[in-house]
């Protein structure tokens, strides 16, 4: 909460920090608030995470290859899927849309960064802060190992001496504030910073559904902070939360941890639908089919959302009229869904089509989260959930959405976007080769799961016996995994070549229909030189084909230098790395008792925070149009 | 807001830069959306102390230690506080700067005395036998009204920083700038009003 | 390009149709293999909505084919830009009806399962009722009307209905066997029922289907459905049980006196095994009426000599993770006799019940 306010950012008080501003080196990216440069962070880190579970997920798939293997401990199993989970969920998928919303929400609307771009930072620090703290459990005696939703009572101390769930509760406690922030971050930028003539309807789809992610985020999370909490004081202070002699009860986790949990998967979803809703429309030459629809059908489906969790309880015996309830509520949120498969084929229906890689993931993204959906809709049904809940149907179900959904669509946004990121062209040969190997892999992978799963095998067991016909489908699953890995290594082997030597890219290589192609690739620091107005939906189309759309001319901005004075960029600044880092240590603090160090690092939060707000807002201008001007000084 | 066009010379307000496609500033919507988070924190919190309610397998129980008289005198502190947050900021809309800096003082006085008051209670529950560990009671109870106190001492904290800033930075401290005391008033007002949805759930209802 | 990526699809969904067609999808755990009526019920409706979503998916790819074929670019005008239409309202309408048809379609005969398969139910006569309790990482089965107490081998009548009342003295544990019925979790402080059937005897597969880490992947069980002569057989074989060791045999008798010496009574309780006064606690398997059960160590391996034996020798090995420890040091001499006393002791627990095992222990022995 700033206490300070603008002022230079050049005279800081005796003894506080500097405000840097380099822009290379280690230094300028600990220090970076800028939207651009911490998408990207956010984006690499996420898919170093994502290739940490891959690696998780590879070990498991090798161990459950043939019955009554021994490749790995029980115990270290059920870290290995634990954490496979963990990452997936919190450090993969769900920040890689954090990043491509960091980078493009701001180009998109016309906007030159965040709200808050401090705050940005400090979001980025504290989530990749809080994924390594994860991480360190592996060397500092074990991994969490209860699941990615670490039931009770199995998180009790006395169920879990040792320190593996205490890096889950404490990890994904620090993690969870950055995702709040840059929830609030993005809320106000999306509502505050708009360009003119952007009203809330001529905002791209991409910014709808990031917006009602946030609002998402901000009523989920808390219950999630709140069960993360009192597991750590039942573990610290020996509070009786989830302590079933004491009368607690352990359902009560299961609750709040899916009033939270389910709101999660359209947190990861609602914005890879809107990387949909752009790259369809781009590669298809027409507007998106039923926007209006589109934006009403997210907006239902983040409010339903909020209203299904117990759909991941059918089996724990809430009887029959509250699973009726959260049945009909499931059932109902497929429908939205649906008609959003339905606006994207119409989007596509009379166009012409460009079978670019964007588009094919897409296209692949299309056809498996159909069939994730379809699934969804069976597990819905109570009754056939009794036999398909905590087997590998759910596991296969899960994957067709989260990765044949989810990750496909990000894939598809990080072809459509990387041009504009690094300013730099991809070989389209290479990256539909990959992709044949990714989604060939991938449909391996967990197609034969949806019949291990109705063979009978439960989930999160490190081995099955032979005899009760899970063979094949596991054998099948793993031979998968070699399929996919190829895929994997030959998309990044790509990207890396065509970062260092891809031909360069143009400002708008896909004729594209918003207002991030309308600036060079990559952007400038400033993003826009001036100050683009929108005139319709799909505002750079209209700028760019003014006949074919609806526009109006803009007259009602003419004349308004809206960059008198220069355009004012945020500052760099320390405190937010700062920041996070105290926290990261303090959790260590608190996870040892060692309460000296926690006290101290939130002396160090303290200070940080003062320091931060007596910094003040800071910047400087910038002016892109007079003779070479760029650079500090106001 | 929605789907209206934004104003041409929607006048910026003052702490931000550039053009907003809302006269709402942003720090004060920040604040809504923070407490928009922080109701599902204590809605969550309070849920957790209603679902344990009468579940504790060992006393003290709730008839056993709380002393309404003393709690109602505290939230009377409390919401008094929440009162001279109101005069502060008119204060400071006015012009009025030793006014500002005198009401805004007595909010973070006052949030010190509930706080003080906290401590008491919390201090002679454990001495007739009620800890974090002891019961459901003890641990819902300590956690919920324990999470709220340090939302208020923060707010003291805050307040207080107000004031100082106030004297080592003046110029920052103008009528101009009363929408950074606003977002400290929401702040503060929210945390009252969880305060009488608690005293309320915890302490009444078990007496009414 | 797009033509062949059209085929390779196409392709995909038809191989995955006639792989489903060809495959045998019985099995000891299958859910696709019903054989109680709640199963049945459960696996009916997943072919109602499996037909309905093959609807469902014809439609969609089906659209999403012919869309990619028609309206790719065309190489000879690649810059054309299309007719930008927008929307169509009728459409929306039209096409939101088709998926609210489909899921009135499901709900109604979900909802109808819901309250036919999952309500409470008040025990009737001949309904069998047991008190289900898991442990980590074995089941203890309870007929409180029968005075039996057994554990992870649930014999039950055939056609006849069993009401399980489940509770956990630990973690989170899930009552699954597959072919009679969806699961059921048991969670401590909470008593959830679950009911069953089997009309037809046999022997049903079960495991625990919910995260209860060590050796979750071993706590199995079985359901033996068996007529009602067998049944009561086996139940009253729990009630005139003398397992003090048949006289004449010195491997059993030796058995009998080691399962003391070397501790196993601390833990484990088998009924008759002292006059008067029992052994072992109620939370370690029962292991009155050993020598009847088919498997051990929770239904993962066969009951006989040979795993009884490997089980005894080294736990850890058969079921990594569990309680049981390891009673003989590698080196020890004696091992291989008392595992092989212990063993025999054991498997003959069971064997000596009923009236004819009365008469063999002189009467005076009997034990109740």
């Amino acid at each position: 909460m700033a206490i300070g306010r603008q002022g230079t950012g050049s005279s800081p008080a005796a003894g506080l920090l500097q405000r840097p501003q380099g822009t290379s080196g280690i230094a300028s990216w600990l220090t970076t608030v800028d939207h651009k440069r911490l998408g990207i962070l956010y984006i690499l880190t996420s898919m170093t995470f994502l290739g940490l579970a891959s690696v998780e997920a590879f070990i498991i798939r090798l161990q459950l290859a043939a019955p009554n293997q021994q490749l790995v401990s029980p115990d270290v199993y059920n870290q290995l899927f634990t954490m496979h989970g963990l990452t997936m969920v919190f450090l993969a998928i769900m920040p890689l849309g954090t990043g491509f919303a960091n980078y493009f929400v701001p180009l998109m609307i016309g906007a030159r960064d965040l709200a808050f771009p401090r705050l940005n930072a400090f979001g980025y620090w504290i989530y990749a802060l809080g994924g390594l703290f994860v991480y360190t459990s592996f060397f500092l005696g074990g991994a969490p190992d209860a699941g990615w939703f670490a039931y009770a009572p199995l998180t009790s101390l006395s169920n879990n001496p040792g320190n593996g769930i205490d890096f889950y509760m404490i990890g994904l406690f620090i993690g969870g504030i950055g995702t709040l922030v840059t929830a609030m971050n993005l809320i106000v930028t999306i509502f505050s910073m708009r360009a003119p003539g952007m009203t809330m309807m001529r905002m791209p789809v991409f910014v709808w559904m990031i917006l009602v992610t946030a609002f998402l985020i901000i009523f989920a999370f808390p219950p999630l902070t709140v069960a993360l909490f009192q597991v750590i004081m039942d573990r610290t202070f020996g509070t009786l939360f989830y302590v079933p002699s004491a009368g607690g009860l352990p359902i009560l986790w299961q609750h709040l941890f899916w009033i939270f949990g389910h709101p999660e998967v359209y947190i990861i979803i609602l914005p890879a639908f809107g990387v949909i809703s752009e790259v369809i429309p781009t590669f298809s030459r027409k507007p998106l089919f039923g926007y209006p629809v589109m934006i009403l059908s997210g907006i239902f489906i983040g409010f339903m959302g909020f209203a299904v969790w117990s759909h991941h309880m059918f089996t724990t015996g809430l009887g029959p009229v509250a699973n009726t309830a959260f049945s009909l509520t499931s059932f109902v949120i497929g429908i939205p869904t649906g008609v959003k498969i339905f606006n994207w084929l119409g989007t596509m229906w009379g166009g012409a089509i460009r079978f670019a890689t964007p588009m094919v993931y897409a296209l692949a993204f299309l056809f498996m989260f159909v069939i994730g959906g379809i699934t969804g809709i069976m597990l819905a049904m109570p009754p056939f959930d009794a036999q398909a809940n905590s087997t590998y149907f759910v596991v296969a179900h899960f994957h067709y959405v989260m990765g044949g959904g989810a990750l496909f669509a990000f894939l598809a946004g990080l072809y459509y976007w990387f041009p504009k990121m690094t300013g730099k062209m991809f070989s389209d040969r290479w990256a539909l080769a990959s992709f044949w190997f990714f989604f060939i892999g991938f449909n391996m992978i967990f197609m034969p799961q949806h019949f291990a799963g109705l063979m009978g095998m439960p989930r999160r067991i490190q081995t099955y016996d032979a005899g009760l016909g899970l063979e094949i489908w596991n054998l099948v699953s793993t031979a998968g995994t070699f399929v996919m890995g190829v895929g994997m290594i030959m998309i990044v082997l790509g990207f890396v070549h065509a970062f260092r030597s891809g031909e360069p890219a143009e400002d708008d290589p896909w004729d594209a229909r918003t207002l991030e192609w309308s600036t060079s690739s990559p952007p400038p620091h400033h993003n826009f030189d001036e100050q683009p107005i929108a005139t319709d939906r799909d505002a750079w189309w209209a700028k760019k084909y003014p006949d074919l759309a609806h526009a109006d001319d803009g007259s009602a901005y003419e004349g308004i230098d809206f960059d008198a004075g220069g355009i004012h960029m945020p500052g760099q600044s320390w405190y937010p790395f700062l920041l996070s880092f105290a926290v990261f240590i303090g959790g260590y603090g608190v996870m040892y008792d060692n309460w000296p160090l926690a006290i101290l690092m939130g002396l160090v939060v303290v200070a940080s925070t003062y320091g931060w707000a007596f910094e003040g807002v800071g910047g400087h201008h910038v002016h892109p149009r007079s003779s070479a001007q760029e650079g500090a000084g106001d | 807001m929605a789907g209206q066009a934004p104003s041409v010379g929607a006048p910026a307000p003052a702490q931000s830069h550039g053009w907003r496609s809302s006269t709402l500033p942003d720090t004060k919507l920040l604040m809504w959306i923070f407490l928009a988070s922080d109701v599902m924190f204590f809605g969550t919190l309070i849920g957790t102390y209603l679902i344990y309610k009468g579940r504790s397998i060992v006393g003290p129980y709730p008839l056993d230690v709380l002393d309404i008289p003393l709690t109602t005198v505290s939230t009377f502190v409390l919401l008094m506080s929440s009162f001279l947050m109101v005069i502060a900021l008119h204060a400071l809309r006015q012009g009025n700067i030793p006014g500002f800096r005198l009401w805004t003082f007595g909010v973070a006085f006052f949030g010190a005395i509930f706080l003080g008051f906290q401590v008491y209670e919390f201090r002679h529950f454990v001495e007739l036998g009620l800890t974090l560990d002891r019961n459901l009671f003890g641990t819902t109870f300590f956690v919920l009204t324990g999470t709220h106190g340090v939302h208020v001492a923060i707010g003291v904290l805050w307040l207080l920083s107000i004031v100082v800033a106030s004297y080592v930075r003046p110029q920052h401290w103008q009528a101009k700038d009363a929408t950074y005391l606003e977002v400290a008033g929401l702040y503060w007002h929210f945390v009252d009003i969880v305060w009488i949805v608690i005293f309320t759930l915890v302490y009444l209802v078990d007496f009414i | 390009m797009p033509m062949t990526q059209w085929l390779r699809r196409a392709a995909f969904l038809v191989g995955g149709m006639l792989l489903l067609g060809g495959c045998e999808f019985t099995g000891l755990q299958s859910t696709l293999d019903p054989a109680g009526p709640i199963a049945q019920a459960q696996h009916d409706l997943l072919i109602w909505s499996y037909q309905l979503s093959w609807i469902v998916m014809i439609a969609t790819f089906g659209v999403m084919a012919y869309v990619l074929i028609r309206f790719r670019r065309r190489r000879d005008d690649p810059d054309r830009i299309p007719a930008q239409f927008h929307g169509s309202a009728p459409l929306e309408i039209g096409l939101t009806i088709v998926p609210v048809l489909i899921v009135i379609a499901v709900a109604v005969p979900t909802v109808r399962t819901i309250f036919a398969t999952e309500t409470r139910v008040t025990p009737e006569a001949g309904d069998v009722i047991v008190n289900v309790t898991g442990y980590q990482w074995w089941w203890r089965f309870e007929y409180p009307e029968l005075g039996v107490v057994t554990a992870n081998e649930l014999h039950i009548p055939a056609g006849r209905r069993v009401i399980l009342n489940l509770d956990s003295a630990d973690v989170l544990h899930s009552f699954w066997v597959p072919r009679l019925a969806g699961k059921r979790d048991l969670i401590p402080n909470q008593n959830n029922q679950l009911w069953i059937e089997a009309p037809d005897p046999g022997t049903y597969y079960g495991q625990c289907a919910e995260l209860c880490l060590g050796a979750h992947a071993y706590m199995k069980f079985r359901v033996i459905a068996e007529s009602d002569a067998e049944f009561e057989a086996w139940a009253d074989s729990f009630q005139t049980v003398d397992s003090r060791a048949v006289q004449g045999d010195p491997d059993v008798q030796q058995g009998y006196q080691l399962f003391a010496t070397k501790g196993c009574t601390n833990c484990h309780t088998v009924q008759g095994y002292r006059d008067g006064s029992s052994v072992g606690t109620p939370d370690f398997p029962n292991l009155t009426n050993f020598g009847l059960r088919t498997t051990l160590a929770a239904g993962i391996v066969p009951n006989d000599r040979e795993n009884l034996e490997a089980w005894l020798r080294d736990p850890q090995a058969v079921k990594p993770g569990n309680y049981m420890p390891a009673l003989w040091q590698e080196d020890d001499p004696n091992a291989d006799e008392e595992i092989a006393a212990i063993a025999s002791y054991l498997l003959s627990l069971g064997a000596q019940s009923g009236p004819e095992a009365q008469a063999s222990l002189g009467g005076s022995h009997g034990d109740r």
